[in-house]
Order: structure tokens, then C-alpha cells, then sequence
């Protein structure tokens, strides 16, 4: 087939040009976008922490292993409460005796007694599964035994987990663990048997101080999603691009 | 051609067949990708129902009523307010059906979880009503002098003993 | 030997200042003994390709060999996953609903494909030694040539030709595999890098550099430990025809040949070079940037595991066998010395990787000490323990002397046709 120069030239532009359009349609969505898109998911579950309110009772670590079926006596939890001790030398006393399951009572921290005339600042951080948009414990699962639902929860398939442990080292955030008795992987869910019904996580339930709340951040009504998204409200370790949803109020820069 | 070359490579199509052949029975139904991204959304879908199905054991507050009528409105009307039944009593599920009586928590450490005064300053726990665990009435149980339901009050004489 | 509700890391983990609940060494002596295994595969593997794809003719002996003991541990590669996943029976899962987007997913078919590859290399290189053992055993009575014959006959996969020709296009199809298995040796191991380079979430962990390191010091310990079980091997059959047959009989066996030493021993140096460079470099990089987490990590590299990391890796595993195999007037038994110590320092960087990594918490605030259970009360501290890690450093071993039985990896000179 013979065809001048100029006619190849002057077909190749048109093609390039032509196949440009369809490709122009591509817009890059983020994960966020695109489940919504195609899901019409009205629900993406949320997590409010109002730190200055927690007192470090414990009652939400108890509530939430009762629920859950964690072992009582087993050193792992789904939530846990750090406590902060910041003396007036500058340096941070961190602990979680338990996860803080039977509360603080005593002015210990590893060990060292601290007395209350040192101390500059001291504080309870209630922590839980992030339930991340980007969750790096999804991504490295080799078999897909842990997933996110539609509604931003992300969950673990104990019939199909094989327990390699990838998912627990994965979290930047440490809320994953072995089930001591089921030996798969196992972390906080919101409590998604219950909110699916319209009940509150047992956390939340048991918090009588209003520390802990959940929301709906499709919900526009959703009196926390409000707190969320009109007052000023950080998350734990933004650096690693999970896009966590936990929202914490009053997170002091000690928090680890 | 010396066609004998390519033995090994039908053993390792017949592997690979027979892999293809293990997924159709071995591997559930419903295992796709269930949402917009292979990354996140890879899974069994039935697993998301398994996880709602899970029994619930906190019933709230709400359930408490029925029965207990009148210890939930003296609850709800004294400081202790906030504080869930199931918070001192343990999860309710099963009662009384299954479960004649719930526990009853009466050891100090449950009391001290709020009430121990840990001298932080400027922190809410402060601002409630605190003792010194290790000094105030040592050997009581807290429940001796204070009622849970309505710390208010005093309890009947029976019970101080 | 009980199996209770025990918490998987409690019983060798111990936390120190503050860690979060959640956190314990999951990751124990058999996620150790997994990439130092997968280094040892590929390296054997390298080495035997260095002789058919390369045409170094100086190490055709070493490279028969090696080419089986790679087989050989192949299987023990995986037994370490095996003993470590909480639910082994579910060991399938990755060929059956891989995960793509996990490094871990790769393991199923990277594996399939490397342990295809090397066993039709070794059926290419072997198939005409199968054939004459068919010819041979055909006609003989008694169960055991009986069995050998069956044997023999299932492994030439029906192809009895023996011909010239056919030789040759053998010849070529197992230089074309050994140069297709070279890229895939180094997946194989380059991947195991890849699953603790890209864990972001391990301060220790994350970096590009992972994957090139971990080959690197891989190939080292695949050849280090081929020459090693050569250079015994070999002296050892020397000194029972000594010992049988006298001085002059053992002159023809000769022992290891020096020359194939020499060679394997310059690829070694080479490889061991690039492996501390890589190293050393991500060393004084975390350093230099000094980001969040270098105050723990320096805490931990500096600090509790200083003799893990510069005296018993850099030191007696890297520099040591490095000077020692450079100095003039190399005998045998230094460089056994230093293979030994090459050995142990690849082992080392796997140790101080995986361990090192977990040695400090996620919350940069405390530590985490490994006490490997040495005598085990339970299945678990069986498992991850010692006794755990000696089972699979012998079986590799036990596998090879099996596999030997059938595929003479040990003939030379005349018989050295293949």
C-alpha cells in the first residue's frame, strides 16, 4: 500500500489526537471516591477520641473483651488505653499495664514511682483499629483473609487466614495480634455486629464519660461527624499514608 | 526436532492444571474481588455476614428496665448516671434466662479505676470525687459505705455490717 | 506437649519501657531461617548457572553438584513457613487465591516455577545417566535393583533416546534453563527482600536497598555453603581411598581441586564486596537523614545489639573471612575456616534483620528481647525454637544424601560426562 509522507503525517495526528479523547475520560479516583461511586455506600464508619475527657477507667478495654470473645487473662486486646506522664524534666512515662483492662490505680510507670509535685502534664489515650482507607494490613495479606467492606470496616476471614502474621507486622499502629485461641489474625472491628444493628461498639457503651463515640461520615446529621469535620482534629501517625479514621481530640505531641 | 525437550514442560503444564483444577474445589464460591479495588476488596464474601452474625453480649441499659425498674431510675437520677449497668455487672446476655444472677463487683480496685486520685493536673479524672486507695479504709470494701446505684446516699444498716 | 490458648510470642518475647499491648516478636528463628534457606538456594543455583551458561569451565565439578544440593534445599526453603504459619494446613492458600498485591503471594509461584526449572535442568543434565542405569538394571534379580529400575524408569520420563543429537539439544536445554533460572533464583530471594523492604510500618525494615542486599549476601551463602560441602565431601572420599586402597589410588581422586577453589572463592569475594557496600551505605544513610526513628534504632544498633551486628556480622562474619581468604599461602583448612564464618555472618545479617527489626517497638518508646526457647515444653516452642531451626539446617542434608543416590552429582573425571 503506498501513501505519501504527508498523508501518514497528517493520519497519525488524527489518531493520536482521537484515541487522546477516550483516554481523557479517565479520571484518577481515590479509593474513597470509587467505592462510593460505584457502591452508593451511604455508610463509612468513623471513630471520635476526645482524650481531654478520658480518665483512664479501663471499662471500655473490659467491655470490649467480654464482647468480643478475647481471652480475659491473655495479654492482647482489640482497644487499650496508653497513659502519658509527662514530668517537668521533659521526659514522657508511657504505659498499658494490660491495655489498660483493670484501670490505673497506682502512680507506677515501669517500674519507677512518680511523684505528682513532678509532673508537668499527664494524660489517657484511648487507641483502636483505624480502620484505615488505605490499610497496608489489606494490602500485604497473601491470600485475602482480611478485607475492607463497603462501609470502611476492615475485617478478617478467620476460616481463611493462615497465620503468617504479614497483616500484624504491616500495621504501623500495633492493633493487630494472634487470637490465642482461633490462631489467625484478629483486631479491633468497630464492633461490626453491633453497629450493623444500630448499637454503639461496646467501647463506646461502656465510656461514661463521653470519651469515645462513633460516626457516620456520610451522614451529614451525624451529630460526631459534625464535631469531625467543622472542629480541629488529628489522627495517629498521618505519615504513612493510611488515611486512618480514628479522630482524636486534644492529641498531645508525646503521643506515640 | 528431538521432541523429547519438551517433557519437562508438559509436567509443568500438568502441574499448573492440576492447581487450576484444586481452585475449583478447594476455593469458596464467593471468593472475588467485592468492591472497586483488587487491593482492598479481595475476599470471601460471605465472611461479611459471619461478622454480623456475631452474638452480641452487651444488651445496654434498655434491657436492664424491664426487671429493674426502679435501680435504673435511682441510676439515672444520681451522679453515677453515666455509667452502664453492664459496666459493674458484666455483659447481660443470657439473663436471666441462662443466668439466674449477674456478678456483682465489689472489689475496691473497681471503684478506684475512677476514684483513685492520681494528682494529674488540670485533667478531668481530678475533678471527680477521689481517695488515696492505699490509705482511705483500707480493708472495706467501698460498697460498705458508699451505694454504687446512688453514691449519695448512705446504705441501710444491714449492709454496713 | 500442650497446646493451650498461649499467646504466640509471649513465651520468648520480653518488653522493656513502653510497648504497645499488642506487640511481640512474631517473626522468630524460623522467619530467620526462611530467607537463609531461599539465600542458599540461589546462591547454589548462581554458581552451578556460573558453569552452564558462562562456560566457566573451572567450576564444572563444584557446579554438578551444587546444581543438586539446590534441589536439595529446595524443599527446606519452605519447611520454616511450614513450622511458623499458625494454621499450616492452610499452607495452599497462596497457589489457590494468591494475593497479588502481598510480596508473600509470590512465594507460591516463584517457588513452583524455580523447583520446576532446576529439576528439568538436573532430568536434561542426568537423563542420559538415567537411560544407561535403565539398560543396566534391566535383566537383574533381587527388590532392590527392582525398585532402582522402576525408579529410573519414571525419572527419563519415557525419553530413551541417547543419541548424539539428542545429547546436544539436552545440552542446549539445560544452558538455556540455567540462564532463565538465574533471573528467577533472584526473585526468588530478591522477594524475601521485598517483604521486609516494603513492611513501611518497620523503621528497620523499610528500604529500597532490602532486596539488593539480600541477594547479594545470598549468592554469598550459596556458594560459600557449596564449596564448604564440597571441599568435605571431596576430602573425605579422598581419605577413605586413602585409607581403603592406598596413597596411590587417592592421588586420582585428588580431593578438592585448588583451581575450582580458587575461581568459586574470586565469585565469593566479589559477591561479599557489593553485599557489605550495600549495607554499610543504608547504615550511614539512616544515620545522615536521622529521621523519627533513628534515635531508637541508633539506641538498638549502637547499643544492645552492637556485638550482634558489628562484631559477630561485620566483624568475624564479613572482614574476618574476607582478610583471611586474601592473605597469601591459602591452605584448605582456612578457607573452610572462612567459609564457615561466611556462613555464619549471612546468617547473622538475617538474624539482626528480622530480629533487630522487632528488637525495638513501634511506638520508638521500648524494647523487645528475644529469648529463643531452647528446650521445648509445647508445640509452639518446639517449633520456633531451636530445636526448630536445627531440624531444618539437617534436613537439607538428609535430602541431598538421598536425592545423591539416585543422581551422581558426585562423579569425576571419567564418569564426569555430564
Amino acid at each position: 500500500m503506498s501513501c505519501s509522507r504527508r498523508d501518514f503525517l497528517k493520519q497519525a495526528c488524527g489518531g493520536t489526537l482521537a484515541s487522546v479523547l477516550p483516554v481523557s475520560a479517565f479520571t484518577f479516583l481515590t479509593n474513597e471516591e470509587a467505592r462510593a461511586a460505584v457502591e452508593n455506600a451511604n455508610v463509612r464508619w468513623a471513630f471520635l477520641v476526645d482524650t481531654r475527657k478520658c480518665v483512664g477507667c479501663g471499662l471500655c478495654v473490659k467491655a470490649c473483651k467480654n464482647e468480643n470473645e478475647i481471652p480475659y487473662d491473655a495479654p492482647i486486646t482489640r482497644t487499650w488505653v496508653e497513659r502519658y506522664v509527662i514530668t517537668k524534666d521533659g521526659q514522657a512515662h508511657i504505659d498499658s499495664p494490660m491495655g489498660g483492662r483493670d484501670g490505673f490505680i497506682e502512680n507506677v510507670i515501669n517500674g519507677e514511682e512518680i511523684d505528682p509535685e513532678n509532673i508537668a502534664k499527664a494524660f489517657f489515650v484511648p487507641k483502636l483499629c483505624n480502620q484505615c482507607d488505605n490499610p497496608p494490613c489489606v494490602q500485604v495479606c497473601p491470600v485475602g483473609a482480611t478485607y475492607q467492606t463497603g462501609d470502611g470496616v476492615v475485617l478478617v476471614d478467620r476460616d481463611w487466614c493462615i497465620g503468617c502474621g504479614y497483616c500484624i507486622m504491616a500495621c504501623p499502629y500495633g492493633v493487630r495480634f494472634f487470637h490465642p485461641v482461633h490462631k489467625v489474625a484478629d483486631k479491633c472491628n468497630f464492633c461490626y455486629h453491633r453497629i450493623t444493628k444500630g448499637m454503639d461498639p461496646a467501647c463506646v457503651e461502656s465510656c461514661a464519660f463521653d470519651a469515645r463515640r462513633i460516626a457516620n461520615l456520610r451522614d451529614p446529621d451525624d451529630p460526631v461527624t459534625k464535631i469531625i469535620t467543622t472542629e480541629r482534629v488529628a489522627v495517629l501517625k498521618d505519615e504513612y499514608g493510611t488515611k486512618p479514621h480514628v479522630f482524636y481530640i486534644g492529641l498531645d505531641e508525646n503521643v506515640r | 526436532m528431538k521432541w523429547h525437550v519438551l517433557r519437562p514442560l508438559w509436567l509443568a503444564i500438568g502441574l499448573v492444571v492440576v492447581i487450576l483444577i484444586a481452585r475449583q474445589f478447594m476455593v469458596p464460591e464467593d471468593f472475588g474481588v467485592h468492591g472497586p479495588s483488587f487491593t482492598y476488596n479481595f475476599h470471601r464474601l460471605s465472611n461479611e455476614q459471619e461478622w454480623k452474625d456475631f452474638p452480641v453480649k452487651h444488651l445496654g441499659r434498655e434491657s436492664c428496665i424491664e426487671c429493674h425498674e426502679e435501680k435504673v431510675a435511682m441510676l439515672n437520677a444520681s451522679p453515677h448516671a453515666p455509667i452502664e449497668c453492664e459496666n459493674c455487672h458484666g455483659p447481660a446476655v443470657g439473663h436471666p434466662d441462662e443466668i439466674e444472677f449477674l456478678p456483682i463487683e465489689r472489689a475496691r480496685e473497681h471503684c478506684l479505676r475512677c476514684h483513685e486520685s492520681l494528682d494529674y493536673p488540670n485533667h478531668a479524672r481530678s475533678e471527680l470525687p477521689n481517695v488515696r486507695g492505699s490509705t482511705h479504709k483500707r480493708r472495706r470494701e467501698c460498697v460498705t459505705c458508699h451505694v454504687p446505684h446512688d453514691p449519695r446516699e448512705k446504705p441501710a444498716r444491714e449492709e454496713r455490717e | 506437649m500442650t497446646s493451650e490458648a498461649v499467646v504466640h510470642g509471649v513465651e520468648w518475647t520480653v518488653k522493656e519501657l513502653f510497648v504497645y499491648p499488642n506487640e511481640f516478636i512474631y517473626w522468630s528463628i524460623q522467619i530467620v531461617m526462611y530467607p537463609y534457606m531461599t539465600g542458599l538456594v540461589a546462591g547454589a543455583f548462581v554458581l552451578s548457572s556460573l558453569y552452564h551458561v558462562f562456560g566457566q569451565k573451572g567450576l564444572k565439578e563444584i557446579a554438578q553438584f551444587s546444581l543438586v544440593f539446590s534441589l536439595a534445599l529446595l524443599p527446606v526453603a519452605a519447611l520454616p513457613l511450614l513450622l511458623h504459619l499458625q494454621q499450616p494446613m492452610r499452607a495452599m492458600e497462596p497457589l489457590l487465591t494468591p494475593h497479588f498485591t502481598s510480596a508473600i503471594s509470590a512465594f507460591g509461584i516463584v517457588f513452583t516455577t524455580y523447583a520446576l526449572i532446576v529439576i528439568s535442568e538436573i532430568w536434561f543434565v542426568y537423563r542420559r545417566y538415567f537411560v544407561e542405569q535403565v539398560h543396566e538394571l534391566k535383566g537383574k534379580e533381587g527388590l532392590s535393583n527392582m525398585l532402582r529400575l522402576n525408579v529410573y524408569r519414571v525419572l527419563t520420563m519415557g525419553a530413551f533416546d541417547i543419541s548424539e543429537e539428542a545429547l546436544k539439544v539436552d545440552h542446549k536445554a539445560a544452558k538455556i534453563l540455567a540462564g532463565v533460572g538465574i533471573p528467577v533464583a533472584c526473585f526468588l530471594h530478591g522477594y524475601a527482600g521485598f517483604i521486609f523492604g516494603s513492611v513501611k510500618a518497620n523503621a528497620l525494615w523499610m528500604s529500597p536497598l532490602m532486596p539488593v542486599i539480600f541477594i547479594m549476601s545470598a549468592v554469598v551463602s550459596g556458594i560459600a555453603l557449596c564449596m564448604l560441602t564440597y571441599i568435605v565431601i571431596m576430602e573425605w572420599k579422598a581419605f577413605r581411598k586413602r585409607r581403603t586402597e592406598g596413597v596411590t589410588a587417592a592421588i586420582e581422586i585428588k580431593g578438592a581441586e585448588t583451581d575450582i577453589i580458587n575461581t568459586a572463592t574470586k565469585y565469593l569475594l566479589g559477591f561479599l564486596v557489593a553485599a557489605i557496600s550495600l549495607e554499610i551505605l543504608d547504615l550511614i544513610f539512616r544515620g545522615y537523614t536521622a529521621m523519627k526513628s533513628w534515635d531508637i534504632l541508633r539506641s538498638v544498633m549502637y547499643g544492645k545489639d552492637f556485638i550482634n551486628i558489628f562484631v559477630l556480622q561485620y566483624t568475624l562474619g564479613n572482614l574476618v573471612p574476607f582478610v583471611i581468604l586474601l592473605l597469601p599461602g591459602r591452605t584448605l583448612k582456612r578457607t573452610v575456616v572462612a567459609l564457615l564464618l561466611v556462613l555464619f555472618g549471612v546468617f547473622m545479617m538475617r538474624w539482626n534483620v528480622v530480629i533487630g527489626g522487632q528488637a525495638f517497638s513501634l511506638s520508638f518508646s521500648g524494647y523487645m528481647h528475644y529469648h529463643i526457647p531452647i528446650i521445648p515444653h509445647s508445640l509452639e516452642t518446639f517449633k520456633e525454637g531451636l530445636f526448630g531451626a536445627l531440624t531444618v539446617i539437617v534436613t537439607p542434608f538428609v535430602l541431598f544424601w538421598i536425592i545423591n543416590k539416585f543422581v551422581p552429582s558426585l562423579e569425576r573425571g571419567e564418569e564426569a560426562k555430564y
